[in-house]
């Protein structure tokens, strides 16, 4: 049955009004603009502070703003905010997307290489490859809590630092290196540090789910979120001010990196390269990284959508829909947000150490509150519970902004003082706004029904509920 | 009168305080095993306060709320009672101490089901989700919590159909197979309430409690919830507690009517005498206790 | 003894920033339900306000009286900032109203890294240093035993301010129109919408006055510590969140209060035990009152009807 909205009747365009509201938005943009753009605070010679003009960017603003609001009312056509169409969800074609962006990424560092030769191969291997799938395994695990369970976790950066700070403290530590060297030699532990030290991170970053979540998976709503936002705020104070075990601001250095099961990835004798009769180049960890932080991923995709298909999973979404009606079904909601919880957030940790071994370093700079924004963001962009949904909205969010450091050509535009990476955080929050504003419910419009007796229907997204915590 | 079968619920000075504000005051009834027992009053007189204390929502003030799986007698109550505990096996069945218990687990444990006022169901997910998210448990149980489920054990696969099953005997109960696919949400509002009670006893509830389930349906609607709740009680044997303000569907079904007003009761038999007692007739035209009756001798008339 | 004294000025100096700064969380959650994440760098926004503003009085206009400049920077400031609230409001926030609760959780976020971004953009990633005034202090007692209480002007100014704008902000919500609507709006929106009131305006005027009031906390925070930079939205808005919800979220009394409180805690805390914690203190305080007394020290409990 497709009913759709009636489109409300065009007004007839009248050049005066439309002027006149122009301009209202150019005067607006000069009140915006005045001082913050018009005035720029700098430090002469002498270190004190003086004020520099700056009107011509106020001028250029103030165009633009005029301009593009003419436009936004010329324009019939652009896309206003229009009530979603009541048409049945689509079969599903989403299988087909999968296969095709698993195949994708699994070919991934090969077409790099193909493309663009080993020199360049590694950046674009490495930068973006490799920071997105961490963002996407991110964005995966944090779906469990926020997407399918409804729990709003502002916090999730908290369980990425324990990960990470669980396997560099592990790998690095005296005693534990003393004790394997006694055991088993002193080889050992540098080759196998991080494949044993995976599992136990994310054991820890999910107990520590477990520890955090008991007191406050009452709470509701908004105030869950803030709670969680404490804790990571909290966590990341702690790190950078128990100096005796984390080092602060200093961070942790020298963190084994991942060997291929054994065979470090150097230009020794014993090493990788020379196992396989192969020349050195730092390109081969690279691409190995690239496998494990894939298979990671992979591994937090498989579960989730199991789960999803398992009491448990249901009970998830059903708490998001509906917690009271949940209890009048005999579910014990706090054991079940507990699990989406400490799920989440070992999923979390297993990305962490991924972190902490692929970077070699880290510090409490790396885990700010606008790491969990981020991810929290990629998550609500992607269409709360979609798998897909997460991943795309991943790609475009850190791909767009990361793309931001190629895009040397801007620098023959702007000037040469112009640094497009001072704009990758603005545009990002811009972008996170727009986003929200045109897709409120995210990118994938439709949620995938776990269990069906005839065919599976997709269901829309404004019959979703978003969750109270 | 028969004898006196143990009753199912037996309800004993509950009292309910909010504040200082009493919405029930030292209430006893009891719901008798396999019959349908209404509870009515004027609005604001506290049936879905009784609701919520009897299914674990609030916690009671003070009162005994006792529910009997099989028979139990004086002594095993004591002894609960005495213990401390939430429940316990008798010779014959479990018995429980509702107000001591949470409420997810008065469903789980004590096999009682509820529907709500303002139907609560899970409208972004399909009809048939609906109704196997009210199997959780025994589902949770199969799958090895979780991880045996993970690994596909057939364990679970059996459990899971089986569950699929009993979801289909209640969807075909309640004439919703053809939307079993679709989101509960989408369904009018008279289908909705029939899956939130179908949901329910999927619950496999010794006890359904219902709360207004015939509001804003139209005369047709409620003759086959009538009828629904029949059969229900005919065919499964399950005890019904039942808040209504839709006199036919009451007096029609009821094995027992309660009635409630301010919080206290004041009347309590079977629908005849309850629909002929001037208290009632009183308490719901609002009218002066020095005029009853006139009440009755108009009625009489 | 002098010395806790010394840090109770300190302390409410400090809290009656945060005061002012939590009266526009606690206000528009009670009127929307909404947390507006970016209120920390709207704040932010109106210290760099307050501060060009100045110069640009005494350098480039050469006006010589303090107190006259003062003055126009305070209504400058609130003026520009309230049009930058208003302007979110509208752009950011008016848009995603009503359908779904995360929506507008996530454009607030985006907002606050838009204008976090922005500054450090167009004024520079640096500390900026403010020239020094009012840097007069009224000795309180002159040290007996070694330590010298002091009172400086800034700090008067502060929590006069302070409490001058409190009153006539008391005055506009209980006693004008604009209040009633207000506080209507906060109880049943619709209802209120039903019976003419123009919801629209009322909520677009409750984020001008939070702003209005940052603003006026921006100033003050601009001269007390005298440097800006631009991330200082996010700590110190935290904070004045925390104030918030330990007073009771919805409530302005609470706001207040909790903004006293965090002050002197925060200011105590530094002083006796450790100031490398304290921002640790603070957010343990939130997660403290957050799970034991979720309605805060004034507010009202909100129960779900079953």
């Amino acid at each position: 049955m497709a009913v759709d909205a009636a489109e409300p009747p065009r007004t007839a365009l009248r050049p005066l009004a439309v002027l006149k509201d122009a301009l209202g938005t150019a005067l607006l943009a000069l009140g915006l603009a005045v001082p913050i753009l018009a005035l720029r605070t700098e430090q002469n010679i002498s270190n004190e502070l003086i004020l520099q003009p700056r009107w011509n960017y106020v001028a250029i603003a103030v165009l633009a703003a005029f301009m593009a609001r003419l436009l936004y009312l010329l324009v019939p056509a652009l896309p206003r905010r229009r009530k979603a169409s009541r048409k049945a969800g689509p079969r599903v074609t989403g299988r087909a997307i999968s296969v095709a962006g698993l195949v994708l990424l699994v070919a991934y560092p090969l077409l790099a290489l193909a493309l663009v030769g080993q020199g360049g191969a590694i950046k674009w291997i490495d930068n973006f490859g490799i920071q997105i799938l961490i963002y996407i395994m991110l964005g995966w695990g944090l779906n469990i809590v926020v997407g399918l369970a409804g729990l709003l976790d502002l916090g999730y950066v908290a369980f990425y630092a324990v990960g990470a700070y669980s396997y560099a403290l592990l790998a690095t530590s005296d005693p534990v290196k003393a004790f394997m060297a006694e055991w088993l030699g002193p080889n050992f532990w540098p080759l196998w540090a991080f494949w044993i030290c995976l599992p136990v991170a994310g054991l820890m970053a999910a107990f520590w789910g477990i520890l955090l979540g008991f007191p406050v998976l009452r709470l509701r709503g908004d105030y869950l979120a803030i709670v969680t936002l404490a804790f990571g705020e909290i966590i990341r104070l702690v790190l950078i001010n128990w100096v005796p075990v984390t080092n602060g601001y200093a961070g942790i250095t020298s963190i084994p990196r991942p060997t291929f099961f054994g065979l470090p990835f150097n230009a020794s004798d014993s090493g990788f390269a020379a196992f396989f009769g192969l020349p050195f180049t730092p390109l081969y960890r690279t691409i190995f990284l690239f496998y494990v932080i894939l298979a990671l991923a992979l591994l937090t995709n498989w579960v989730t959508l199991r789960l999803r298909r398992l009491p448990v999973g249901r009970a998830w979404e059903a708490l998001r829909e509906d917690e009271i009606a949940c209890r009048a079904l005999g579910i014990n909601t706090t054991n079940t947000k507990l699990t989406a919880f400490a799920i989440g957030a070992g999923f979390g940790g297993f990305a962490g150490s991924f972190f902490a071994a692929r970077q070699g370093f880290i510090s409490p700079e790396s885990f700010t509150f606008m790491e969990s924004a981020i991810v929290v963001a990629i998550v609500v962009l992607g269409g709360m519970g979609s798998q897909i949904g997460v991943a795309i909205a991943a790609i475009a969010m850190i791909g767009g902004t990361e793309i931001l450091r190629e895009l040397d050509w801007l620098k023959r535009v702007f000037g040469p003082d112009f640094e497009p990476t001072h704009y990758r955080m603005l545009l990002f929050g811009l972008a996170m706004v727009l986003l929200m504003i045109w897709r409120p419910r995210g990118l994938v419009a439709f949620r995938q029904p776990s269990i069906f007796l005839r065919e599976r229907r997709a269901v829309r997204a404004d019959m979703v509920r978003e969750g109270h915590g | 009168m028969s004898v006196a079968a143990p009753p199912l619920l037996d309800v004993e000075h509950l009292t309910m305080r909010f504040g200082g504000l009493v919405a029930i005051d030292a209430l006893s009834f009891a719901a008798a095993r396999g019959e349908i027992t209404a509870i009515i009053g004027p609005n604001g007189a506290g049936k879905t306060t009784v609701f919520n204390c009897i299914t674990g929502f609030y916690k009671p003030t003070s009162g005994r709320l006792l529910l009997a799986l099989g028979d139990a007698d004086a002594g095993e109550v004591a002894a609960l009672t005495a213990s401390g505990r939430r429940w316990r096996n008798t010779a014959k069945g479990q018995i429980f101490l509702l107000e001591r218990m949470p409420d997810y687990e008065i469903v789980a444990r004590a096999h009682v089901a509820r529907t709500f006022q303002n139907i609560r169901l899970f409208p972004g997910m399909t009809v048939l989700e609906n109704l196997i998210v009210a199997q959780h448990n025994p589902l949770m149980a199969a799958s090895g919590w979780t991880v045996l489920g993970l690994f596909g054990a057939r364990r679970y696969v059996e459990a899971e159909a089986r569950a699929v099953e009993r979801a289909q005997y209640w969807l075909d109960k309640v004439g919703l197979m053809e939307r079993a696919d679709d989101p509960a949400g989408d369904l009018p509002y008279g289908a909705q309430r029939r899956l939130e009670i179908a949901r329910a006893m999927c619950t496999e509830p010794a006890l359904l409690c219902l709360d207004e389930p015939a509001a804003g349906l139209n005369p047709r609607e409620s003759a086959d919830l009538t009828a629904f709740l029949k059969s229900i009680q005919v065919e499964h044997g399950t005890s019904i507690l039942l808040i209504e303000h839709d006199m036919s569907v009451v007096m029609e079904i009821s094995h027992r009517v309660v009635v409630l007003e301010y919080g206290q009761k004041i009347a309590d038999g079977p629908p005849d005498q309850v629909r002929n007692d001037p208290r009632v007739i009183a308490a719901y035209l609002g009218v002066e206790d020095e005029e009853v009756e006139k009440v009755e001798a108009e009625i009489a008339r | 003894m002098e010395y806790f004294i010394q840090q109770m000025i300190n302390g409410v100096t400090l809290g009656s920033i945060y005061g002012l700064i939590a009266i526009g969380y606690t206000m528009v959650f009670g009127i929307i339900g909404m947390v507006n994440f970016a209120h920390g760098d709207v704040f932010m926004l109106s210290t760099f306000i307050a501060l060009i503003f100045l110069m640009a009085l005494t350098q480039i206009l050469g006006i010589g009286s303090l107190a006259v400049a003062l003055f126009v920077v305070l209504i400058a400031g609130m003026l520009l900032t309230s049009l930058w609230a208003w302007a979110i409001e509208r752009l950011a926030y008016r848009p995603l109203r009503g359908s779904f609760r995360l929506a507008p959780l996530i454009s607030a976020i985006g907002m606050s890294i838009f204008l976090s971004n922005l500054v450090q953009v167009t004024q520079g990633p640096r500390n900026k240093p403010v020239p020094s005034i009012l840097s007069d202090v009224i000795m309180l007692s002159s040290g007996v035993d070694g330590y010298a209480v002091t009172l400086s002007y800034k700090q008067i100014l502060i929590v006069v301010v302070t409490i001058v704008l409190l009153v006539a902000f008391w005055y506009v919500v209980q006693k004008t129109a604009l209040g009633r609507a207000q506080r209507a709006c906060e109880q049943d929106r619709r209802m209120a919408a039903l019976l003419g009131i123009d919801v629209d305006r009322t909520i677009s005027l409750t984020f001008v006055m939070g702003a209005a009031l940052a603003a006026v906390a921006g100033l003050m925070f601009m001269i007390y510590y005298g440097v800006v930079h631009f991330n200082d939205g996010f700590v110190p808005g935290v904070k004045a969140f925390t104030a918030a919800v330990l007073g009771g979220i919805g409530s302005l009394p609470g706001a207040v209060l909790g903004g006293l409180l965090i002050g002197l805690i925060e200011t105590l805390w530094s002083a006796y035990f450790s100031i490398d914690y304290k921002d640790v203190a603070t957010f343990s305080i939130l997660v403290v009152t957050l799970v034991f007394l979720p309605s805060g020290l004034l507010g009202r409990p909100d129960v779900e009807k079953v």
